[in-house]
């Protein structure tokens, strides 16, 4: 950390800095507090990982092998998906990365709020452990934990769990989302106002957009998520009965709510590793992003579709016709941005010089991922076709491929992008192919079965399936194995990393990384840009 | 790059392969190894099928055209054969070319899609109308036409199903119509939200409580047609599935004069029926 290229000698010297445990605890410093939510989000992702093997254990033959009683079952699926979104993508992709890299990328000392920063850092911490604690307390009768699915609908998550583990999964969600908005206030603050000199809005890095647009769907959308489920906790502990049609409400009000939170949350979700991939694939294809203010564009009007959408969830809930005819246009409309970023990556590619390191293996099997779950996906929008397909295996297949795999391998594809930056050590290329290659026959393995089955109608969330899909269940748990071998090879090469100590250059990756990290020392300075950098 | 077009490959031929499959399945229930959709026994779902069967072409040839496009780039653009990169940053013909494009791709989709939504939407003149009410964890079936008649239909256990009869599908009550007949049936939820759901006939419709849906189904065969509940309702959600047996005329009316007989007195009272919550008796 003694190393500094460019801060004036001395110039630090009247900001504290803190050591031992009191630099993570009390962490101001962007940095640190980016490395904290990447930790964070790796142990979660231990948890969220253990529960999906558990699901897959399950259902690798027909039967109930290790969940006796199958609300367990439901508590883990629920589990499962809550832990992967709320403490694992969301705190890497927007927290950790965003963190760690927003500042670096638009030459800035630090974010705007770096206390907020803090305490948006350790309201995470208070939620994971409320949502770990809700799985030891009374839920469904006779059982413990949450088992509504991570949707929480009423009447299930009402009068089909009286016991308060639903009450600590929706204080959990109310802190992490009082997280989410404190960054996501002060990233949109940090943008807007801390640019370097000459950094106009249309010279940030994609990566800087992708996180602004994220951040303004946060505070737009969490609201609404505080909301509905506040209205949840009022019903289930003070007699309201907003989703309760025995009372004058409707289960379907909640729907609607969650939803329009729940939709735009899938593109906070995938937004961020758009970011990522475009910044990978410029730098290993040495040659600028194609068509900028395309893709730029291309986010801003995926960000603002995404608000109008959110009812292709709940085709067969008994919409009228006609709401359901605008939902499927409002829904396919969404492809045509979304393949303008494809083609805009495509093209970014075409006539480059790619060099195939492990950041650029990780963008293009994203690309190749995240095609599958978009095509899928215009299925799906289609409310005809989604008669038979909702609630099917069809679905978990296409939001695990453009979630688990297309967000999975942003965040991949943004680990080996930025570790040596972020530590100072390189990581072994071999290793990092091994481990893309295993991660990417296994998931594809796990997941693209999972389209047969819900063709064939298999139902999600079952703890037991008719025989008719054991096959396939079968396949789709060998998959799920190979997977985790390929978790396995990452942890090693990052064991492998911090014994060899290979140091890293402050660019190790060419002239095609144009971004301001890049002309930082690695790792950078605790304290950089005292003197801004000037844009041309 | 070889692993990588072999893999494409694959995955292409069985997205195609997907589009053809159908007919192999079975006739109302699912079978092994099935990679499409169940086999069509309305009108509505071979619509549906028509129309999947449209869209996996088109969703193919996109997917596809992206697959090519990666291969070759990778195999024409990489730092071996392709050292010094291009500066070229935009193209506007190109990019207006592949924003209007896929508008147009989406418009087609979009007016196909309509026709299919609103056949499915629009319910003809109903021969006769069935009611099921969703339960944790079995169905309620009423028969309003014919003396509203009541009977619930629960899963078969290992012990009580016979030879030939699907584990997890089969159950004790059948739901029984009459074919070539214009079934509406009526859902509504009697404790959390469950879903009517029989993929052959292409219909899933929400069991909500305190909310009347309906949709229709009109069977072209006579035979078993088995679903399964679709939305996550507690405990026993994999456990509460949907099975209709279509009959002639004749054996229809014969079934329901005997089951006007035997459920005279309402539905046999049922142990299970109070494990978890009571029903709302309003929706009943």
């Amino acid at each position: 950390m003694g190393r500094t290229t460019t801060t004036v000698p001395g110039a630090g010297a009247a900001h504290d800095r803190p050591v031992g445990w009191r630099r993570f605890v009390y962490a101001t410093n962007h940095k640190d507090i980016g490395t904290l939510y990447l930790l964070f989000a790796l142990c979660a992702s231990l948890v969220g990982t253990a529960l999906s093997i558990f699901i897959r254990l399950e259902l690798h033959e027909p039967g109930l092998q290790f969940f006796t009683n199958p609300q367990y079952y439901n508590v883990v699926v629920t589990a499962h998906g809550l832990v992967m979104i709320f403490f694992v993508l969301m705190p890497a992709l927007i927290g950790g990365f965003g963190n760690w890299m927003v500042p670096l990328m638009i030459g800035a000392p630090d974010m705007a709020f770096p206390r907020l920063n803090n305490l948006s850092f350790w309201l995470l911490v208070a939620s994971f452990t409320m949502f770990i604690s809700s799985a030891f307390f009374g839920g469904a009768p006779g059982t413990t934990g949450a088992g509504t699915g991570w949707t929480l609908y009423p009447l299930l998550s009402t009068k089909g769990h009286p016991g308060p583990s639903v009450d600590f999964v929706i204080l959990a969600l109310h802190l992490a989302g009082a997280s989410s908005i404190l960054g996501a206030i002060n990233f949109i603050t940090t943008i807007l106002n801390m640019r370097a000199p000459g950094m106009t809005m249309h010279k940030m890095p994609l990566y800087v957009w992708s996180i602004l647009i994220t951040a303004t769907m946060l505070v737009l959308a969490l609201p609404v998520l505080a909301g509905a489920v506040t209205m949840l906790l009022v019903d289930r502990n003070f007699g309201a009965t907003f989703f309760d049609p025995q009372g004058g409400g409707d289960p379907l009000l909640f729907q609607h709510l969650f939803w329009f939170f729940g939709h735009p949350e899938v593109y906070i979700m995938i937004l961020p590793a758009f970011g990522i991939i475009s910044t990978v694939i410029a730098t290993f294809s040495r040659k600028p992003i194609f068509g900028y203010l395309g893709m730029v564009y291309a986010m801003v009007s995926i960000g603002l579709i995404g608000f109008v959408v959110w009812a292709h969830h709940m085709y067969t809930v008994g919409l009228a016709a006609d709401v359901q005819a605008y939902f499927v246009a409002a829904s396919l409309v969404i492809a045509v941005p979304t393949g303008i970023k494809i083609f805009s990556w495509i093209a970014t590619m075409w006539g480059g010089s790619i060099e195939f390191r492990t950041p650029m293996l990780w963008a293009i099997g994203f690309i190749f991922l995240f095609t599958v779950g978009g095509v899928t996906g215009v299925m799906l929008a289609n409310a005809g076709v989604d008669r038979v397909l909702q609630d099917t295996y069809f679905v978990v297949a296409h939001f695990h491929y453009v979630l688990s795999l297309g967000a999975v391998f942003g965040i991949f594809a943004g680990w080996y992008y930025w570790f040596p930056k972020m530590t100072g050590y390189m990581l072994s290329e071999t290793i990092g192919h091994v481990h893309f290659w295993v991660t990417f026959i296994g998931v594809n393995i796990l997941f693209f079965p999972q389209h047969f089955l819900g063709l064939a109608g298999m139902p999600r969330r079952v703890a037991d399936y008719p025989d008719a899909f054991e096959g396939w269940n079968y396949v789709s748990s060998i998959g799920a194995y190979v997977a985790v071998l390929g978790a396995l090879i990452f942890f090693f090469g990052l064991a492998e990393a911090f014994y060899r100590k290979r140091h890293a250059p402050d660019n190790p990756w060419g002239e095609g990384a144009t971004t301001l990290e890049w002309t930082l020392s690695s790792p950078p300075p605790f304290h950089q840009f005292e003197v801004l950098p000037r844009i041309k | 790059m070889r692993v990588v077009s072999q893999y494409i490959a694959i995955a292409f031929g069985l997205a195609v392969l997907a589009g053809a499959s159908h007919a192999v399945a079975g006739f109302g229930e699912p079978s092994p190894w099935q990679i499409g959709l169940q086999h069509a026994n309305t009108p509505v779902m071979d619509s549906i099928i028509g129309f999947n069967d449209v869209l996996l072409y088109i969703l193919a040839a996109i997917a596809g055209l992206v697959f090519v496009l990666l291969v070759v780039v990778m195999v024409r653009f990489n730092t071996y054969v392709h050292p010094t990169p291009s500066k070229r940053t935009g193209n506007w013909p190109l990019e207006v070319a592949w924003t209007l494009i896929p508008f147009c791709i989406v418009a087609f989709i979009v007016f196909l899609s309509f026709r299919l939504l609103f056949f499915e939407e629009d319910i003809p003149r109903a021969d006769l109308t069935v009611k099921a009410t969703g339960h944790q964890w079995f169905w309620g079936y009423s028969y309003p036409d014919h003396g509203n008649f009541k009977f619930y239909s629960e899963m078969l256990n290992d012990e009580s199903r016979k030879p030939g009869q699907p584990r997890l599908l089969a159950v004790n009550n059948d739901l029984v119509v009459p074919v070539n007949k214009v079934v509406r049936i009526q859902v509504i939820g009697g404790d959390v939200i469950h879903s009517f759901s029989v993929p052959s006939f292409g219909i899933k419709i929400d069991a909500i409580p305190g909310r009347l849906n309906e949709t229709w189904f009109q069977a072209t065969r006579e035979g078993m047609y088995y679903g399964q509940c679709s939305e996550l309702c507690g405990m026993n959600h994999s456990f509460m599935p949907i099975a209709v047996r279509v009959v002639s005329e004749q054996e229809f009316n014969a079934w329901v004069e005997d089951a006007k007989k035997k459920y005279a007195q309402g539905p046999a009272s049922r142990a299970t029926k109070t494990a978890g919550l009571e029903s709302t008796g309003a929706n009943e």
